[in-house]
């Protein structure tokens, strides 16, 4: 907090936005952001935030866009970041996004802000939403109340934003902090004295307010408690006395006492600067009528997973013809060139195949998914979808949250694993994690449709997936009796449907692309290329003998042992390696029906690719990792000759 | 008192008032950082199929809460 200099000539300062979720604040950040913005991790975890160079009155300033909190109390991984980067980090000014129409809400958040002691300001978004609901807010009273300036914006149209950052400028530069809104008299003199005593113990040491520090105490805060624990443990039993003292007078934990206090404040202010009026009704309330419906809101949901997936396919394949014929264009012509067989053509086909691939195969499929994905986020659909599925996650010992990673991963596994973070336990981000890793991403879409889809008909490639989704739900189930553990109940905020706007949405996209682009592309390009030497070495002979016991128990061909290898490092390697194994285009002369039906099932199910395997060492650590792709590989085997025992009995 | 049930009981379009939170720190925190406190009204919209969550509207905003969480939750209902 102290520990920066303080600027004269105010070039780039640090802003940073904070709110709870659904405020608008990614769109407010998105406003002024544009595609320049980074996504960054906080050192060590996958939690990520956003942070930008925005030019304003001639100058260039940063802006980080943190995850949304609701509290500073931390309950999950992206909490506990957030606290940690406002704690540790230069601010130069927070940047409070709030839901002006959930003003009593979110003032819990803002008054806590308000005791880190940094320069603030506060954003009143959904302005208009505020009308909407007949809700009046004097904002020269609020701001006198919290001594910040207050600034009314409409993020999406970019109405105020000027503004806002204006004002954010003025604070940063004046370095003027708001007030502490005091309470009741008793909890303050609690407050106070643990304030005082703190202050005399650590003296400089920690950079937290102390005012902060003692309230999150008395309000039993894991974090704060650990990082007394660390430097003074002594000072813990004062703090438990403190706590005792409280709860005696009045009867209840002084965590309840501290954040009645603080809802009671935050009502109180609510109620002094606002009026309520008749609200507008919207047809966008009866909506949830139909779409949360106990029956209706399945059929809908059920009808547009159907469209969603279909559009999908017809998309994702009208571009995937013309681009594959392109590359191999480009391909024979570099072979041509180089000769096809020096090690520079080796290496440099190689390398476009992998391009290729990404471009022609994943892309068309990738791309229109994570745009549907990211406009039914942006609509509000997804949090409604997690409420539908709810009492089925249940049976997985999961709750509806853990239905949005299962999602993404249809699309591609490496976001989907990310997402994972919003699950608050570490054994329910386990299985959420192995759950997005077992759904079949765009790649393995390509390979169930390219192969069994083309060889053996569209029911047949429907049933890869229902088996897919049957066996993923008793592995879910599965996992959740060994581990047993209480699901904290769902809670989850349904915010009011918006109108989505297309430049955030696309930008979103674009982010999500991101990951693929950077994590997964380059291993596809580089395992393309050992691919290509591995063929040119001649090695292909002693790796498939090195699989052969995969490949003779699964009655697959002897040269697919490659291929197999290979579909580790992408998925969709292995359909274009068999064909190129096989050396022919025209599988059904070299496979019979059986044996392309057991290869996908195979390749359907064994482990993740390295990309999404990459991403579960980060986010769930090596052993649970390790576990994850023991398991896969092992169910792999077992569907495997099962469909082949199957095969065998109909073919 | 006769008038007491937990959420979870509560039939839909009905009006009730938070009178206590049984729990834990940790039941408490979760339903608080949404605004739900003791002596707060909520209105219960919905209810899931199968043991499925609750959606109810506090302070202006919709949350849904696991069936649960939502048995922990003692109200009493609005008298006139």
């Amino acid at each position: 907090m102290s520990n920066w200099e303080p600027l004269d000539d105010f070039k780039h300062a640090q802003i940073v936005l904070v709110g709870q979720p659904n405020c608008g604040k990614s769109t407010l950040f998105n406003e002024v952001a544009g595609y320049r913005s980074v996504t960054s991790n906080f050192p060590g975890v996958t939690v990520t935030y956003t942070r930008s160079h925005v030019r304003f009155q001639n100058h260039i300033h940063d802006v980080v866009d943190l995850p949304g909190i609701y509290s500073l109390t931390c309950l999950d991984q992206a909490d506990r970041e957030s606290l940690r980067y406002l704690l540790t980090q230069r601010v130069d000014v927070i940047v409070n996004v709030m839901d002006a129409s959930l003003i009593s809400r979110s003032l819990e958040l803002t008054l806590q802000l308000l005791e880190l002691e940094i320069p603030m300001v506060l954003c009143l978004n959904m302005i208009d939403e505020a009308e909407r609901k007949g809700i009046e807010i004097d904002t020269e009273k609020l701001s006198g109340i919290l001594g910040i300036p207050v600034v009314t914006t409409v993020a999406s149209r970019g109405r105020g934003v000027n503004e806002l950052f204006r004002e954010a400028l003025k604070i940063a530069r004046s370095r003027m902090k708001g007030r502490h809104i005091r309470g009741h008299r008793d909890v303050e003199l609690v407050i106070g004295r643990l304030k005082r005593q703190l202050g005399q113990e650590l003296g400089d040491e920690t950079p937290y307010s102390r005012h902060l520090l003692a309230t999150k105490l008395l309000e039993r805060d894991k974090f704060f408690e650990e990082e007394i624990r660390k430097i003074r443990p002594q000072l813990l039993d004062l703090v438990s006395d403190c706590r005792r003292r409280l709860a005696k007078s009045h009867g209840r934990s002084s965590d309840e006492v501290i954040s009645s206090e603080r809802h009671a404040l935050s009502m109180s202010i609510f109620e002094k600067v606002s009026i309520i009026k008749e609200p507008q009704t919207h047809w966008r309330d009866r909506i949830d009528d139909i779409l949360m419906h106990n029956l209706w809101g399945y059929v809908i949901l059920a009808a547009f997973l159907f469209l969603f997936f279909n559009v999908i396919f017809k998309v994702g394949s009208l571009l995937e013809a013309p681009l594959m014929d392109f590359f191999n264009g480009v391909t024979q012509s570099i072979q041509d060139k180089l000769g096809s067989e020096s090690l520079l053509s080796v290496i440099v086909t190689g390398a476009f195949q992998g391009i290729g691939g990404g471009i022609a195969i994943v892309l068309p499929y990738l791309f229109p998914f994570l745009f549907g994905l990211a406009l039914l986020e942006d609509v509000g659909y997804l949090p409604r979808v997690a409420f539908l599925m709810d009492a089925f996650m249940h049976r997985i010992g999961l709750h509806g949250k853990a239905v949005i990673p299962g999602i993404l991963g249809y699309g591609c596994n490496v976001p989907a694993v990310m997402a994972t973070r919003i699950m608050e336990s570490p054994r329910d981000r386990f299985i959420a994690a192995l759950i997005a890793a077992m759904v079949p991403c765009a790649a393995r879409m390509t390979i169930i449709f390219g192969l069994v889809g083309y060889y053996l008909g569209g029911n047949a490639a429907l049933g890869i997936y229902i088996l897919n989704m049957i066996v993923i739900a008793l592995s879910g189930a599965l996992m959740s009796r060994l581990l047993p553990e209480v699901t904290p109940g769902m809670v989850l905020e349904i915010p009011v449907y918006q109108a989505p706007r297309l430049k955030i949405t696309l930008m979103k996209t674009w982010l999500r692309l991101k990951d693929f682009i950077v994590i997964a592309w380059p291993l596809l390009i580089i395992g393309s290329c050992i691919l290509g030497l591995a063929e040119a070495f001649k090695l292909s002979d002693l790796i498939n003998g090195i699989l052969s016991p995969i490949t003779v128990f699964l009655g697959l061909p002897f040269e697919t042992g490659m291929t197999l290898i290979f579909g580790v490092l992408r998925k969709e390697l292995s359909m274009l390696m068999l064909f190129q194994a096989l050396g022919t285009n025209e599988l059904q002369t070299v496979m019979t029906k059986a044996q392309i039906l057991v290869f996908t099932v195979f390749v359907v199910f064994y482990i993740p690719c390295v990309a999404t395997i990459g991403v579960l060492y980060k986010q769930i650590r090596a052993k649970a990792t390790a576990i994850i792709v023991g398991f896969t590989f092992v169910i792999a085997l077992i569907l495997g000759v099962i469909t082949r025992g199957i095969a065998a009995l109909i073919w | 008192m006769t008038d007491r049930m937990t959420l979870d009981r509560v039939e839909n379009t009905t009006k009730v008032r938070v009178v206590e939170i049984h729990g834990g720190w940790g039941v408490r925190n979760r339903l608080n950082r949404m605004g739900i406190h003791p002596g707060d009204l909520v209105l219960v919209k919905r209810s899931g199929i199968m043991s499925g969550p609750i959606l109810i509207q506090v302070h202006g905003m919709d949350v849904a809460l696991g069936r649960g969480l939502a048995g922990k939750v003692i109200v009493s209902e609005i008298t006139e």
